[in-house]
């Protein structure tokens, strides 16, 4: 796709502004799907390759006015079906073709906590956007309207013009919650829980809130400051938070709940276990985890080689293994990092890459190289124990397997040679076991993941979990889903145990 | 946040702090560390391991060598500054039961995550003899904290500067020779002493446990920075170990790994050295 700078797009939207919006209540469908869909500004490839600002740089107010007057406002609300919390996407919309971006705002955030956020990192192209009549008309999901675009105008118009409201919090109760782990479902339990009243504490490993979005999602997909809002506006609710804290070792969680008299824990701690190929040649000088590349990259700032104390290795070629979001952050993030060559070393087709479309699309345009129907079969050592090559093998896609993609098959004696100095592997993350080792009763699966009820309630009284350690894997909004759900069951709860002490009272 | 309550310096470049940290002090034990960090911001993580505790005090005692950025920053702050950020404790605790005769065996700091575990292991009724060395008599640490405890002493430095003149594996041969052997060798020191106790005692087949410092970033298995090659598996040493059965470690894949970031950090404690030269000559 060619690039076109912010200013072309920008001047396109005012002429589009210019002709509709006298009859912005008067078009019918017909009309509005010729509007042409509007492209996301972003920064120039050759320039943003060597920084960390955000790449996208977000519609402006007449390119998101335009890109609303898309949406045929149906009866049938496919994308409301397909949102995983259920924003009422054509409501906030038509306040958005209305100008009305307070009410946009507020409709948003009656279902989601964190839009800024979400708009950014959600897959939008399986969920909301994945049935847009209009992207079924036009027979192509990338002219679905850009719901996810919209979302992330109306919160960051929210954000900069210091619009964002403090949520209510209602009167003060006895009760504890304990939040472990301060990633997307711990924020969204904090805010659920403090809103009921009830005092929140969120325990974080780390030296720095956020978890994943602050150590694994780079800085140019999803900048810092947005992040340390929503924790501001947590704090201003009264959250309290604890950094440096690793519950299970630091304190077990049974002494939380004994001692410490929490009422009720959730347990938010991710994924956080990196899997490796299992491959000859991983533990060579020069293979890194995803998990490893990224925290060094975005929690300690070695991109900022300058100043920050936590080196990073100096690579020239990289191959990163994997085909999600992970695997595209840690690919841009070697190039912004001086790489001259980054491969991408994906078994599969782009067509089953699980990462987001518009992170493929910019990670070509930043020059990276995807080497589809490939995967190594070997890293390659020098004399010092560096990375030298590493050895692939060509695949083809045979019968869909148990998760609907075609399962590539290997072609025999197709190995061959590729020179790299790094080898990043992002094929994802297992359960870490430090707070369920330490917790006994703890029901897992054999994966390691925690069992929860549809409550997200786990084996044991008072403890609830959600996000990647009980789905193993996944995204943003499914962890702030879960969490959203989990904080709903433990307000009951606690809103019940009020009512029985009550009545003891009286 | 975790004062400084006490420091002392040990020897010329190694240093013992005792930290206000109550959670911590409680919950360690034996073989467990520490990860710090002495800027939030850019400052890096380092792994340490637990030498002491106190629950009265609410401390902890680390001791550390200075060899890089970190640690060089950590020797120059002073009792009442705060660590900015300490979290643990990590790992897994070291077994400790009654197993008959131990050898423990340290070398240069590796004294201090050492001297916990002969405590322990004394305290669960084992016959302990302890083997200690460094380079130079300028750089032993703990060697009363260790003698007191030990049922045989022997103290070892390179250059004969003091104790017997010889390399740690000198002595832990000899016991290892003697009717009945011990029972245990429990090695910690630098990588290559670790490596060559374990290569000692093979031919014996006394089971010699050693303690991995590697290089970290959270400490949580979240990283993998710090995984090892232990017999057929790959083991991540923040959450597996530190302590591994040493006659399966790969050490030499190990200490290649070490240096990964050598170049890169010498060039910038060059920068570093260069700078305070520099604000010296300033004053």
């Amino acid at each position: 796709m060619h690039y076109h700078s912010p200013e072309e797009l920008q001047e396109q939207a005012r002429q589009l502004i210019a002709e509709y919006v006298t009859k912005v209540d008067d078009l019918k469908t017909k009309d509005r799907m010729k509007i042409p869909p509007q492209e996301m500004p972003a920064q120039n490839p050759e320039e943003r390759i060597h920084n960390l600002d955000e790449v996208a740089i977000g519609y402006t107010f007449e390119q998101a006015r335009i890109e609303a007057l898309r949406c045929l406002q149906c009866v049938k609300k496919n994308c409301v079906d397909d949102c995983p919390v259920k924003i009422d996407i054509p409501r906030f919309i038509n306040h958005l073709v209305h100008g009305d971006l307070e009410q946009a705002a507020s409709v948003i955030k009656e279902a989601s906590l964190l839009p800024a956020i979400c708009g950014r990192v959600c897959p939008q192209e399986t969920q909301c956007q994945s049935n847009c009549t209009v992207g079924k008309a036009l027979k192509d999901v990338d002219k679905s309207v850009a719901i996810g675009r919209l979302e992330r105008f109306v919160a960051d118009w929210e954000r900069t013009t210091g619009k964002i409201s403090i949520p209510e919090i209602k009167q003060s109760t006895s009760k504890k919650v304990a939040v472990v782990g301060s990633g997307p479902a711990g924020l969204v339990v904090a805010a659920d829980c403090r809103r009921e009243g009830h005092h929140v504490t969120v325990f974080e490993a780390f030296h720095k809130l956020g978890g994943v979005l602050r150590y694994g999602i780079p800085e140019f997909r999803l900048p810092n400051d947005i992040i340390d809002k929503e924790i501001q506006t947590l704090e201003a609710m009264g959250v309290e938070f604890k950094t440096n804290f690793v519950v299970g070792k630091t304190r077990k969680l049974k002494d939380l709940m004994e001692k410490d008299e929490y009422d009720a824990v959730f347990i938010g701690v991710g994924a956080g276990l990196p899997i490796f190929m299992g491959i000859e040649g991983e533990n060579l000088i020069g293979v890194f985890s995803a998990n490893e590349y990224l925290t060094r990259a975005n929690l300690m700032r070695a991109f900022d080689k300058e100043h920050a104390d936590t080196p990073i290795y100096p690579s020239k070629k990289v191959a990163v293994l994997g085909g999600g979001n992970v695997a595209m952050d840690a690919a841009r993030m070697a190039k912004r990092l001086g790489a001259e060559n980054v491969y991408v070393v994906y078994r599969r087709t782009e067509k089953e890459m699980p990462a987001r479309k518009e992170e493929v699309a910019h990670a070509k345009e930043e020059g990276i190289e995807f080497l589809f129907l490939q995967n190594a079969k070997r890293i390659i050592g020098d004399e010092e124990g560096k990375v030298k090559q590493i050895e692939c093998l060509r695949y083809e896609l045979g019968e869909p397997d148990s998760s609907g993609r075609r399962r590539p098959i290997e072609i025999k004696g197709s190995e061959f040679l590729i020179d790299v100095d790094t080898v990043i592997v992002a094929i994802g993350n297992g359960s870490n076991p430090l707070l369920t080792q330490s917790t006994p009763g703890l029901e897992l699966n054999k994966w390691g993941n925690i069992i929860v009820d549809e409550n997200q309630k786990t084996s044991l009284d008072k403890v609830y979990a959600g996000g990647d350690i009980v789905l193993g894997a996944a995204t943003v909004i499914l962890a702030m889903g879960e969490g959203r759900r989990a904080a709903a069951a433990i307000n009951k709860m606690l809103a019940e145990e009020i009512e029985k002490e009550k009545a003891l009272v009286n | 946040m975790n004062k400084i309550l006490f420091k002392q310096q040990l020897s010329s470049d190694v240093y013992l702090m005792r930290l206000y940290a109550p959670l911590i002090a409680e919950e360690r034990q034996a073989g467990q560390f520490i990860i710090l960090q002495v800027d939030e911001d850019y400052g890096e993580r380092i792994p340490l391991t637990i030498a002491d505790a106190n629950t009265d005090e609410g401390s902890i005692t680390i001791i550390f060598q200075v060899v890089g950025k970190t640690t060089k920053q950590l020797s120059l702050l002073n009792e009442g500054d705060d660590i900015k950020a300490l979290v643990g404790p990590l790992g897994k605790p070291t077994h400790i039961e009654n197993f008959g005769t131990v050898v423990c065996v340290g070398g240069g700091i590796g004294v201090a995550p050492l001297h916990p575990i002969a405590q322990s292991l004394k305290a669960a009724g084992n016959k302990v003899i302890i083997i200690i060395g460094a380079r130079n008599k300028d750089l032993l640490i703990l060697e009363n904290e260790m003698k007191n405890i030990a049922d045989e002493f022997i103290v070892c430095t390179d250059d004969g500067s003091y104790g017997r003149k010889a390399l740690v594996t000198e002595p832990l041969k000899e016991i290892c020779e003697r009717d009945p052997k011990p029972n245990m060798v429990i090695a910690i020191g630098p990588p290559i002493m670790m490596k060559f106790c374990s290569e000692t005692t093979r031919p014996y087949g006394v089971f010699t446990q050693v303690s991995l410092n590697t290089i970290m970033v959270d400490g949580t298995g979240m990283c993998g920075g710090c995984r090892v090659n232990v017999g057929k598996e790959v083991k991540f040493v923040c959450v597996d170990g530190p302590e591994f059965d040493g006659h399966l470690v790969d050490f030499d894949n190990m200490m290649k790994r070490l240096n990964s970031y050598k170049q890169i950090e010498r060039e910038k404690h060059l920068c570093f050295l260069e700078k305070e030269i520099e604000a010296k000559e300033a004053r």
